[in-house]
């Protein structure tokens, strides 16, 4: 049932709202709206009941089992979301004087800071608002590298087959043509393919580092060489940098620029599709280019020119402020790529995976990569027993690996898909399915660090019952699964059919 | 486990990183904290924070937000969830959506709406790449000096890589709304879609319908910016002006959608920011980006979209639609990148909408819009201070002062008021000028209050 099926005529909340219906005769007439919006007329149990029980259709990290490959599903420590939302920090204003945010500032700062540490990296923005904005940053400051130089043949980004799709979207945002290469056999770019795409018109190699095939790119240095001595840089989709985490720094591999999900490895809560943050970080030649604002410190006895433009409440220009943290602005970075967002991007993440990563520390950081590692191989390992083909058997998985179900649908007709949605059946959220596109039938397992031994046991073993019904009980699998709020859903009558708004005439 | 994967030692699982690039210790982080010393740390930031009575609105704006909305919104069925993808495991955020874009097209008055993009800034960029998708021919987007300032930075990073140009359209001295006159000056002229803001970036009401009408007339498109909470008040965009779109609007690529049904006026995309509904300011973020379009249209909008349909059994169900235009399906044909949006934002904005509801919403909108009239009141009696425009406002207003804003915004600071946002940066030749704002968060003495500190400050 809809909330608007919910709804009577006149119910309200009067303590939710003002109590008077106040005057708005001073707007005019013709500007005024004259039917009602279609909202519910609820009570607030109503509304706590109805939104209670949809929460209960949904699986979630905190309620089942996991394995999103790619999507870095581990636990969101119940500590990151209340301390996220103290009063103080949800209740100030974007635009208010750095003086009045020296507390939420410092925490920004320090998570630059961390984050440089942990990617190697020069320099860290903060704002863009999720992953593929991350990389829009990435690629737009490769093209205002460029720019700077009067280097303006560059035309191309090269993207390797397996990347995920927002590479070569963002590629097409940035105003580039998209080079695509292939992968070899063992899952690593094909150097020769690579060589052979090189030239005068490459202005960049986006690169997901370990790839979207669940393997470390052994030839990281050659590629490396190959796209710098093109004149091109390199970008490193941090989409997979949970795998890595304290292991070995994008910098370290040569990486000019980055992005990392803070909600996949920084653990902030993936909320049904987002916010996420895709925090940047640049090397050294980089640094102009960074995307607005940075927060900066400065020695707390010296008085700071104030900065021109947003943010400046209460010290407009030409005053001093002696604010130690404060946002840089255009006037300190003429170059950068600009804003990305109305204000300062998704703070409230950001405090989250600052919180996440202080309590981490630094052994912490070094245990993220090896338990999802060890995780990951020992799933591979079990599941590779049960009978299940790994794409990659002959490399190490990184935090998460491929099986196709190729074999298995040739032998019983039962495909990729059957076997999620039976796992449904068992409890499991399924992983990722039919991507990377390159595997036939496949499954992309991620574990992460934060599940625990006799919780992969318990998966394996319906992974065992799902491959006995595959090949006893086929129609069994291919009916599933019979458990959930609803059965398969018919996709092609919702998108010849669409249903997007819910009107009253159905009523 | 290491026995099971045949290895002695976990860091063996590394052997395929080259020696040579692995990282020594991360020193610089020192030791992890437990849940108490972070949460000391983190209370002393807070702390440090202490907020101020806050007239500043300029884009995001201080509303009350019930009880229920984030103890629902919060809870780890929601919040640790990810994008439905597997539909039968996500019917919870799968409705959730699919009511919020019922919301959204209502208050809009248009006929779809995305599942949201990141925030308001960012979405008009969204929507002016849909704009010039859709328009085929023109990369040309007509853009009103009384569009945020912050929007119109932000949607030129985002669109200038595509050579796409934004053409800014001055504003009338007197109104404070769009110079309809310099408009006019663009007639004939070659561009994809007008920006329309309501209210716009001074809190003023624009001509929407003539403004809609002359997009239309002269064969572009009818963005509008709008406020979603002040459409519990305002004539939605879907109704703006009377003219009809000169030409068929485009359909998309391969589409076979049919034009019954299309509005033949009314503004072609609605965008903005959804903080309003439900959002705290929390320094700037997260926020929601809505977007909303005529049902032509829809095939060219970025992000997620939920739609209806039925199960095997012929049951009610939800699902993720349209796929086809999103990047993990179209890669470099996509209609954008984006893949995350803000679903948990949203889901507090839908609860948000549902306790409200229509009349609630009204009340909100209608309590700020007469505070911001009663505030402007008050201090347009202190001398030497003026209200700067004539035209008709929502909740913000401009104040003209006798003296620099920074000066009497700082001041107005030492007393414990935020007192607004200051002009000069952004529009010079408005020279003293402070953009204020009061909600239906403010009582009659927190009114007073701003009015003694600014007469204080200006004496």
């Amino acid at each position: 049932m809809l909330i608007f099926e919910r709804s009577h005529p006149s119910r309200r909340n009067a303590a939710q709202a003002p109590h008077a219906m106040a005057d708005v005769k001073s707007i005019p007439a013709a500007l005024l709206r004259q039917d009602a919006p279609l909202l519910p007329e609820a009570s607030e149990m109503d509304v706590v009941r109805h939104y209670t029980n949809l929460s209960q259709k949904n699986f979630s990290i905190d309620t089942h089992f996991y394995p999103l490959g790619s999507c870095t599903m581990k636990y969101n420590p119940r500590a990151c979301n209340t301390l996220a939302m103290l009063p103080n920090f949800l209740a100030r204003h974007p635009l208010a004087p750095a003086h009045t945010g020296q507390g939420v500032l410092a925490c920004l700062y320090d998570l630059q800071e961390i984050l440089k540490e942990v990617t190697g990296m020069a320099g860290v923005s903060l704002m863009p608002m999720a992953g593929a904005q991350g990389e829009f940053a990435g690629i737009a400051m490769i093209q205002a590298y460029h720019a700077s130089r009067g280097d303006t043949a560059r035309t191309e980004i090269i993207v390797p087959d397996a990347a995920h799709g927002t590479n070569p979207a963002t590629a097409v945002m940035c105003g580039y043509k998209v080079r695509e290469i292939p992968t070899n056999a063992d899952g690593d770019v094909d150097l020769d393919a690579l060589r052979a795409a090189v030239g005068p018109q490459t202005a960049g190699l986006m690169l997901t580092n370990p790839s979207t095939l669940g393997v470390f790119e052994t030839h990281i240095e050659d590629i490396k060489h190959i796209i710098h001595n093109a004149g091109g840089l390199l970008y490193y989709d941090g989409a997979n940098l949970n795998a890595i985490l304290g292991k070995v720094k994008p910098g370290d591999m040569g990486f000019d620029v980055i992005h990392s999900n803070l909600h996949k490895t920084f653990a902030t809560p993936h909320g049904g599709g987002g916010p996420g943050a895709g925090a940047v970080g640049v090397a050294a030649r980089l640094l102009p280019f960074l995307p607005l604002p940075v927060v900066a410190k400065s020695p707390s006895s010296v008085a700071l020119p104030s900065p021109t433009g947003r943010g400046v409440g209460g010290e407009g220009a030409g005053t001093e402020s002696t604010a130690e943290y404060r946002y840089l602005t255009e006037a300190d970075l003429p170059l950068s790529i600009g804003h990305l967002s109305a204000f300062t991007g998704n703070i409230g993440v950001l405090l989250r995976a600052y919180i996440y990563a202080k309590m981490l520390g630094a052994d912490g950081m070094h245990r993220v990569a090896e338990f999802a590692t060890l995780n990951a191989n020992y799933l591979m390992a079990e599941l590779q027993k049960v009978g299940y083909r790994i794409a990659f058997p002959q490399r190490r998985a990184s935090h998460e690996f491929i099986v196709s179900c190729k074999p298995l649908k040739d032998a019983t007709g039962i495909s990729a898909m059957d076997v999620a949605k039976r796992l449904l059946d068992k409890g499991y959220h399924p992983p990722t399915t039919y991507f990377p596109m390159l595997v036939p039938e496949c499954l992309l397992i991620e574990p992460t660090e934060t599940e625990s031994k006799e919780t992969l046991d318990a998966f394996v073993a319906a992974m065992k019952e799902i491959w006995d019904e595959a090949h006893a009980t086929p129609d069994l699998v291919k009916g599933a699964p019979y458990t959930m709020p609803v059965r398969r859903l018919d996709d092609v009558k919702a998108a010849r059919e669409l249903d997007l708004t819910w009107k009253v005439a159905q009523a | 486990m290491l026995a099971s994967i045949g290895v002695a030692e976990i860091d063996a699982l590394f052997d395929e990183i080259p020696a040579h690039l692995k990282s020594g210790s991360l020193t610089a982080l020192g030791a992890g904290l437990n849940e108490m010393q972070v949460a000391r740390l983190m209370r002393d930031c807070a702390a440090q924070d202490t907020p101020l009575l806050n007239f500043i609105g300029a884009g995001a704006y201080e509303h009350h937000i019930p009880a229920a909305v984030w103890e629902l919104t919060t809870r780890g069925e929601f919040y640790s969830a990810y994008t439905p993808y597997q539909a039968e495991a996500s019917q919870g955020t799968l409705q959730v959506l699919y009511e919020y874009q019922t919301m959204m097209a209502s208050l809009t008055g248009m006929d779809v709406s995305n599942a949201s993009l990141y925030d308001g800034a960012s979405g008009l960029a969204e929507a002016m790449l849909m704009a010039v998708r859709a328009h085929k021919t023109s990369r040309r987007i007509l853009v009103p000096a009384t569009v945020s300032p912050f929007y119109r930075s932000t949607a030129h990073s985002i669109v200038k890589l595509q050579d796409i140009e934004l053409v800014e359209i001055p504003y009338d001295r007197t109104t404070g709304t769009v110079d309809m006159a310099a408009l006019a000056q663009h007639a004939g002229s070659d561009f994809a879609a007008l920006v329309i803001p309501q209210p716009n970036f001074f809190g003023a009401l624009e001509d929407v319908d003539a403004l809609t009408n002359w997009a239309h007339a002269n064969g572009g498109l009818a963005i509008a910016l709008v406020n979603p909470l002040s459409l519990a008040l305002l004539k939605s965009a879907g109704t703006w002006g009377d003219c009809p779109h000169p030409t068929p609007l485009p359909g998309g690529e391969g589409t076979n959608e049919p034009l019954r049904g299309a509005k033949t006026f009314g503004a072609d995309i609605a965008v903005g920011d959804g903080q309003p509904l439900g959002a705290p300011l929390s320094s700037g973020g997260p926020y929601f980006g809505f977007m909303c379009c005529k049902q032509a249209l829809v095939r060219q909008m970025p992000g997620r979209i939920i739609g209806r349909t039925v199960d095997l059994d012929g049951k009610q169900g939800f699902t993720l639609t349209l796929q086809a235009r999103e990047q993990h399906i179209r890669r470099a044909k996509a209609t954008s990148n984006i893949c995350s949006n803000q679903g948990l934002m949203v889901t507090a904005a839908t609860i948000f909408m549902s306790l409200l509801g229509q009349d609630g919403l009204r009340r909100v909108a209608a309590a700020s819009h007469q505070n911001a009239q009663r505030l402007a009141e008050l201090a347009s009696g202190i001398a030497g201070v003026s209200v700067a425009f004539n035209a008709p406002t929502f909740h913000e207003t401009v104040l003209q002062l006798p003296k620099p804003a920074a000066e009497v915004l700082a001041n107005m600071a030492n007393t414990g008021i935020l007192g607004g946002y200051d002009l000069s940066a952004d529009y010079p030749e408005l020279g003293n000028a402070l953009l204020v704002c009061a909600t239906e968060t403010k009582t009659e003495e927190d009114l007073q209050q701003f009015v003694a500190a600014l007469q204080a400050a200006i004496a």
